[in-house]
Formats: structure tokens, sequence, C-alpha cells
């Protein structure tokens, strides 16, 4: 038996296959576009299982046109690293336009979790657009911050404020690296915030496509004082998770 | 029929245009959300019709009253007795302020960053399509939050007939007593209004009447603590919901019949979701009709609500009043001592409202609670933290939401509720 699992985010969708055992036997992605359910097509066409589940914002669309079962990014998210950490206490998960904290009890559930509001402010997307301002491709840009000796204090969190904030330091003659190392503590400071409200101790999982930055790690775990561990595939927890959770249908 | 309502729609003033809009709006969402329950008792029936005609029928009976000599009193608040109301020859309507309409005007009258049933209070007069309202002979504003306190102001001139109650703010002997004398200026005012003296006997028989209304609905609230539960939250809601504009009698009668049909129920143990299902208490902010949103999402996420600590619930009806009173004055001070216990978040300290919820979620079995609070409203919004930090010292789980009307976060309350509902299974 082979069981799978899809995140349907609203930047990318991630496909996770894992044999009888559980072990992953496949991993693929793919941007979200704007057909989200043809893009998903594709990429359950390309592997083999038995069983699918869904999680992600596209979750109900994938039910709808495949009658899979579904599960929340928050469990999800919470099932794949347990997987991987098995004393993970707290998760912090960055995706492209949410972001979120979940706090589980010993025995993995959920205890507790926050999300983001509406908007982009702190997510992917707005570091995105803020690499984008400050000339950096979205790989280095973290790389970029760490350079910096200091931060730059940047005071709003909306990324259309934020925007000109950034603008009007660069006409300011102001050092890049700062900048960016101050918009990589702004979205840090928001993430501990959502931190806190759920659990105040204990160590922390870091998941989702942020987590590949390797400033915001530095950060966290500098400005939280707690133990920030993050998976190889930080990307693919959901999606993982998602596998699990499929497999353990009975 | 429908062409006499019209004609009635039409005298009262009501845009047409706006209305049908309205009407067909309600309808579908009626349509969609309740038509398509499964296992719906058949008691329900009764309340599907004065849905389907919420704006005819009824309203072609308050406007039979009013042709008969009665007047017609509107509230925005559970603190409005309807006791008094009754005894002076009056019908009391409570006026819904659960949808957004012409919100473009009535953001010219009032902040962004008013609570929706402040702005929707203001949206169906300025947009002309509520017939209660229109009907209304005297409408009954109540300085609870600051938000309405001060739109009462403004809501004044766009009304002409709006009478203002004043409020204690705290649970002293004082504010008992301002309570009382508040309820006697209002008193004086219905009978000037209407003409009626307020009497012994009168009032005595109103007093039943409620008291036979709330007894109803509590019978209702107590037969979901059944597990399978019988109703729906969302079908319990709606009762609760048409409890504030219906006839009196009628609805008693029609509540109770559909207990009796529970009750049977229970007893073949049966019910509208499989047993085992998680039970959701909501607590917070009135859900005024047609606000039936954080309910459908609920249920469609697979849990039962099994209760409502709010004012379209529980707090608003919880309580009866002492019938032994004999003289007018004995009555008064009865009714005052049930008003006086209403929980509101506007009250400070507020103390019962946590005993209230935490003694809710032990008899209705409830696995956790969504606290429901809307936008801006500062007195749920900030009574909903220390709220939720006590439940969850106790291992009760808990879910604060801040939402409004609109259906714009609907994705992701839909995820978060969903995420609770797993927490909870
Ligand atoms: S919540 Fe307070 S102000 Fe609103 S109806 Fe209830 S008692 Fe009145
Ligand atoms: S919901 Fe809150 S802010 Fe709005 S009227 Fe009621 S108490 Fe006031």
């Amino acid at each position: 038996m082979r069981f799978a699992g899809i995140d349907i985010g609203s930047r990318t969708i991630e496909l996770v296959v894992v044999d009888k055992n559980l072990q992953v036997v496949d991993t693929l992605q793919a941007d979200t576009g704007f057909d989200p359910i043809a893009e998903a097509r594709k990429l359950i066409s390309e592997v083999r299982y038995d069983r699918i589940m869904a999680t992600g914002y596209g979750r109900n669309l994938f039910e709808i046109s495949f009658d899979a079962p579904t599960v929340t990014e928050i469990k999800a998210h919470a099932r794949g690293a347990r997987a991987m950490f098995p004393d993970a206490q707290t998760i912090l998960d960055i995706g492209g336009q949410d972001s979120k904290a979940i706090a589980l009890f010993e025995n993995g559930k959920v205890k507790k979790f926050e999300m983001n509001d509406r908007c982009a402010a702190g997510t992917g997307k707005f570091l995105e657009i803020m690499a984008r301002t400050l000339g950096y491709a979205i790989e280095d840009f973290g790389c970029g911050a760490l350079m910096a000796e200091q931060d730059l204090n940047i005071s709003s969190m909306c990324t259309v404020f934020a925007e000109s904030e950034v603008t009007s330091l660069i006409a300011k003659g102001k050092s890049r690296e700062e900048i960016a190392r101050g918009l990589h503590s702004s979205v840090i400071r928001r993430a501990i915030g959502m931190i806190n409200r759920v659990s105040s101790s204990g160590n922390i999982v870091f998941t989702g496509g942020v987590a590949k930055n390797p400033c915001l790690r530095q950060l966290l775990a500098e400005k939280l004082g707690r133990d920030v561990q993050v998976p190889d595939d930080p990307q693919m927890v959901g999606a993982f998770g998602a596998a699990l959770l499929a497999a353990e249908i009975i | 029929m429908n062409a006499d309502y019209r004609s009635m729609w039409t005298d009262l003033g009501l845009d047409l245009e706006a209305h049908d809009a309205l009407l067909s709006v309600l309808g579908k969402a009626y349509q969609d959300i309740y038509l398509s329950q499964k296992e719906r008792p058949q008691g329900m029936g009764y309340f599907d019709s004065v849905m389907s005609d919420i704006h005819g029928l009824r309203i072609k009976e308050l406007m039979d009253e009013k042709a008969s000599g009665r007047k017609i009193i509107g509230s925005y608040c559970v603190f409005v007795p309807e006791e008094l109301v009754l005894a002076a020859n009056a019908t009391l309507v409570g006026l819904c302020s659960g949808a957004d309409f012409a919100m473009e005007e009535v953001e010219r009258l009032l902040p962004r960053n008013t609570c929706a049933l402040i702005k929707s209070l203001f949206g169906f007069k300025l947009g002309k399509v509520c017939p209660y309202l229109e009907c209304a002979d005297m409408v009954v504003g109540e300085n609870t939050c600051d938000g309405k306190k001060k739109a009462y102001e403004s809501l004044s001139d766009l009304l002409g007939n709006l009478y203002v109650m004043d409020l204690p703010q705290v649970k002293s002997t004082n504010g008992k007593a301002m309570l009382l004398d508040e309820y006697k200026r209002f008193k004086t005012a219905l009978e000037k209004l209407t003409g009626a003296t307020i009497t012994a006997e009168s009032l005595k028989e109103s007093i039943r009447t409620v008291n036979a209304k709330r007894a109803a609905i509590h019978r209702l609230s107590t037969l979901r603590k059944a597990d399978p539960a019988p109703i729906s939250g969302l079908d319990a809601l709606l009762a609760n919901q048409i409890l504030f504009f219906d006839n009196p009698v009628r609805f008693t009668e029609s509540v109770n019949k559909l207990c009796d049909e529970l009750e049977q129920r229970i007893e073949a143990k049966t019910g509208v979701f499989p047993k085992k299902t998680p039970r959701v208490l909501i607590s917070g902010c009135p859900q005024a009709m047609p606000n039936w949103k954080l309910h459908m999402l609920v249920e469609s996420a697979g849990a039962v609500i099994v209760g409502e600590e709010s004012c379209v619930g529980e707090r608003g009806t919880r309580n009866l009043i002492d019938e032994s009173g004999e003289t007018v004055e004995e009555m008064l001070e009865a009714i005052t001592n049930r008003y006086f216990q209403v929980d509101c978040a506007i009250f400070t300290p507020n103390a019962e409202r946590l005993e209230h919820i935490q003694q809710m979620v032990a008899e209705y079995k409830a696995d956790g609670v969504i606290h429901y609070g809307l936008l801006f409203c500062q007195p749920y919004l900030i009574e909903a933290i220390p709220v939720e930090k006590a439940l969850e010292e106790e291992q009760i789980p808990c879910l604060r939401i801040e939402t409004d009307y609109s259906m714009e976060d609907l994705g992701q309350l839909k995820t978060r509720v969903e995420a609770f509902v797993e927490q909870l299974g």
C-alpha cells in the first residue's frame, strides 16, 4: 500500500507519497498557478498511490474534484512535524500567504493554534516582495540579511507601507543588508507574538517554505531563546503529514 | 396575497426594489443553509413557514393589531422588558440587525470601525428594507456599550420615535435601583403612547405569557443536552431568533410542540448527527437574524452546536420572573430582579458570565467553546481573553473568533473552525 498527501497552498502545491512503512518514496512540487486543480491533476498522474488525503487552502476543491478526504493544514503540520521530530512541542509554519503557530500535547494532538489574519504581512509573499524591492533573489535574501551587523527598524508590517518605507530607506542611503535584516526581524517579531500566544516554553519546529531562510532561522532561535529545529524539506511537512494521516484512515 | 403585501410594504415606506433584493438573498441563504440539513425535526416546519413569509404574514398581523389600536414597540436589546409592553396593550418586536445593508450610506454616519450589529441597524433604516422597524410606533434604544450609546444619538435623527432607556453598568444596589427607576419611566412612556394603564391584572397576565415563552425555550435548551443531539444548532438558533418577533403565545406552542417531538427522538436515541459528534458551545456577541455564519461553518465542519451563551440564546432567556407579586410595584421589582441578572459584557465586573459559560460547558457536555466576537466590539472582545484563559486552565479547548457579517473571511474562518473541530475529535 502507498499513501499520498497533497498540500494545495496559495502559491505552491506539494505532493508526498509514503510506502507501507511510512517511508517517503516520492516528493513533488509545482506552482499553484491560476488553475490549482489542473496542476494537482498533473502532479498526481506522475505517482502511484492507493489513498490520498488533501490539505491546504485548496483542499475542498480537491475534495470535490477527486472525492478525497481532507484535513486542515493545522493537523497535517502537527502530524508531519511530530513524525520528523518526535519531541516537537510547538510548530511555526510560514507559507506563501499564511502563517500559523501550533502547540501540541505530549501525545501529538493539537492543543492550541493561531493563524495570521486576512493579510499577507509576515508571510512568504511579504518577504518575496521585499526581496524584489531590495534587488535580491529570494534564495539569497536571508544570506544577505545575515551579513548586516545590526537591524534597521522597520515599523510597518503592512506589505504596501513596508515597501514604501524600504524605498525611502534606500533613498536615504541606508545599507541594503541592514534593511534586509530589519525586514527579517519584523517577520520574526510577528511570528514570536503568535508563538507566545500558544505556548511559553519548549522547542520549536519551523516549517513551510520560508523556513529555508537562514536569517529567519537564526533570528527565531536568538530572539525566542528556545531550541529551533528545521526539517530538510520544510515546505513538504504539510503534505507529508497528510500522507501519514491517509495511512491512518481505517 | 403577494400583491397585498406589496401595497402594505409601499404604505410602510419600504424601498421595494431593495427590499426584493434583500428577500431574495435571504431566501437563497435559507434554502442553502437550512433546507439542506438532514434529519430535521418536523416541528421545524412552523419556523420554516415563519421564515418563508418573514416580511409578510407577521407584518400583516402587526398592521391588523395597529388598526385595532394596539401599538408596536421595536427594541434592540434583551433589557427591554416585554412584560411591560404587553401589559400596556402593545406588542414588542426585536429588530434584527444581523446583516449588512446600504453599507456606503452607513459609513457616512458611522466610523468604519463600528461593530457590524450597529452598522446593520443603521443599514436597515437607511436602506428602507425593514417593515418591522417601519411599523413600530416607538423604537427603544438602550445605553449599553459606548458604540450603541453614541450611535443612538445619530439614529434618533433618522427615526424620530426613538426612546432611549438608560442602563446601569455595575451590579450594585444603586445599579438595581436605577434599573427599577428606568423601568418605571418606561412604563409611564408606554402608558402615554398607548393610552392604556398598566394594572396589576394586565401585568400579571403578561408576566405569565412571557414566562411561558421563556420556559418553552428553556425546555428546548435542556433537550440539547442529549447525545446524539436531537436538533441542530442552526435550527435551535433559528427558534431563538424567531422568538424576538413572533407572536409570543403561538411561538410558545410551536416550541413546545417541537420539544415533544425532540423528546421522542431522545427516547429513540436518534438525532441529527451521530452519537459522539464533537459538541461545541458558542459564547459571545448576539447572532441576530439572519446571521447564521458561524453555526453554518461549525456544523458543516462536522461538529454540533449544543448551546449559545448569547443574548440570542441563553443569556437572553435565562431565568423566569417570580410570579408571586400582587401589586404593580411588587411585580416591577420582580421584573427588575430578573433582568438585572442578565450578564452582558457591558457590566463591570462581570464574573457571572464566566460562571455561566463553565456551567453550560458542564451541563451541555460541550467538548469546546468558540468565543464569537464581532470585530470592534470592545466589551466582548476584551472579555474573551480572560474567558479563554480560564477555560483553558480547566482543559476546555477554546477558539476565539473575531468576525463581522461579510463573507470575505469565510475561507480563513473555515480552516480555523475545521482545525478546532479536529482538535476536539
Ligand atoms: S449583548 Fe448586551 S447590549 Fe447586546 S442585546 Fe445583549 S444585553 Fe443587550
Ligand atoms: S456587539 Fe458589542 S459593540 Fe456591538 S452593539 Fe453589541 S455590545 Fe455593542
